[in-house]
């Protein structure tokens, strides 16, 4: 069973035409305070965690099927080269192809030693900053923007690694700027660190 | 009637002077009881400092301090969130036993992540931003 949570502060009308053109028989779930990015500890989109029949974690949280490649793009036209288009498509497909081999033989399941020692740690400023985000959506809903905006900006200044946090507080400001300017500077201060750590299959 | 948010719920509470509240009011938002020995949870109990009580009261913001949870207020102090302890969440993780959430689908009826226990679950986040 696929269980889709879309991480949408501005609610499920944000999310319902991807969800309509997904034509999707699985749960399409809206999280407007990102609940699960605080349960999971989660810092992007898409990211994944794997439950067995027993509801047992089986992989630490993990990008799901998204690559780095995208930082390689023309930005003039919005295209990736032929081999950076190929190379991503694989890996999404790599990625597919070990979801499906998990459901029918159980492939790709960690042990739990693995499992544990692969789990992001929350910390207090990350704890915090949870608590800020949360706080600020609520004043952004109830149009108290400016000081939503001021919770919103310190909880990614206590956990920078949060892109979902980041970007989400963007769009919450204007829709696309989540994707602008500050978002390709925001990419290119990784350096050599990614931006979609490709899971350990 | 003061806001007091915390990670899965909202509630309208009565306080003063910051998180002062009735100890039903306190355990109707944490699900922590008032009890002699401290606030209290199924087995484990928290002893509370004196300056935390007061008849029929109970200081919640210095309750969650205690327990290592973040406590933010607006600006205002209208609007309170209390945060989990990230020992908790850390906690809970390292049990890998997946944490438990009802979130409300596409068309507004509430889904709980254990309803689906039997079968394996592919949890996956997005967003259209």
């Amino acid at each position: 069973m696929v269980v889709a949570v879309a991480e949408e502060s501005r609610g499920a009308e944000h999310a319902r035409p991807f969800i309509e053109q997904a034509k999707s028989a699985y749960w399409q779930l809206i999280d407007t305070e990102h609940r699960l990015s605080d349960l999971y500890n989660l810092v992007n989109v898409p990211q994944a965690i794997w439950i067995d029949e027993q509801g047992r974690i089986v992989r630490p949280p993990e990008t799901a099927g998204s690559t780095d490649h995208f930082r390689r793009m023309d930005l003039a036209t919005r295209t990736l080269s032929p081999q950076d288009q190929a190379e991503r498509l694989a890996a999404r497909q790599a990625y597919l192809d070990a979801i499906r081999a998990w459901v029918t033989t159980g492939a790709h399941a960690l042990p739990t030693d693995s499992v544990r020692a692969n789990l992001p740690r929350v910390t207090p400023e990350i704890a915090e900053a949870r608590t800020r985000f949360r706080l600020g959506v609520w004043l952004r809903a109830h149009d108290r923007a400016d000081e939503g905006d001021r919770q919103m900006a310190e909880a990614s200044r206590l956990h920078p690694d949060s892109w979902s946090m980041w970007r989400q507080a963007r769009d919450l400001e204007e829709v696309g700027k989540a994707s602008g300017l500050d978002f390709w500077k925001r990419v290119q201060a990784l350096g050599d660190r990614p931006y979609y750590p490709p899971p350990k299959l | 009637m003061t806001i007091v948010l915390t990670p899965a719920a909202e509630h309208q509470v009565a306080v003063h002077d910051g998180l002062w509240m009735s100890p039903v009011d306190a355990e109707r938002v944490t699900g922590w009881t008032l009890k002699p020995e401290g606030m209290c949870r199924a087995a484990l109990c928290v002893p509370l400092p004196a300056s935390a009580l007061r008849p029929n009261e109970v200081d919640l913001a210095a309750f969650w301090t205690k327990l290592g949870g973040p406590v933010i207020a607006s600006d205002r102090h209208d609007v309170w969130a209390l945060g989990a302890p990230a020992g908790e969440r850390n906690a809970q993780l390292e049990g890998l036993e997946a944490p438990d959430f009802t979130l409300p689908d596409i068309d507004g009826v509430p889904r709980t992540l254990s309803q689906l226990r039997g079968r394996k679950v592919f949890l996956a986040t997005w967003a259209s931003w």
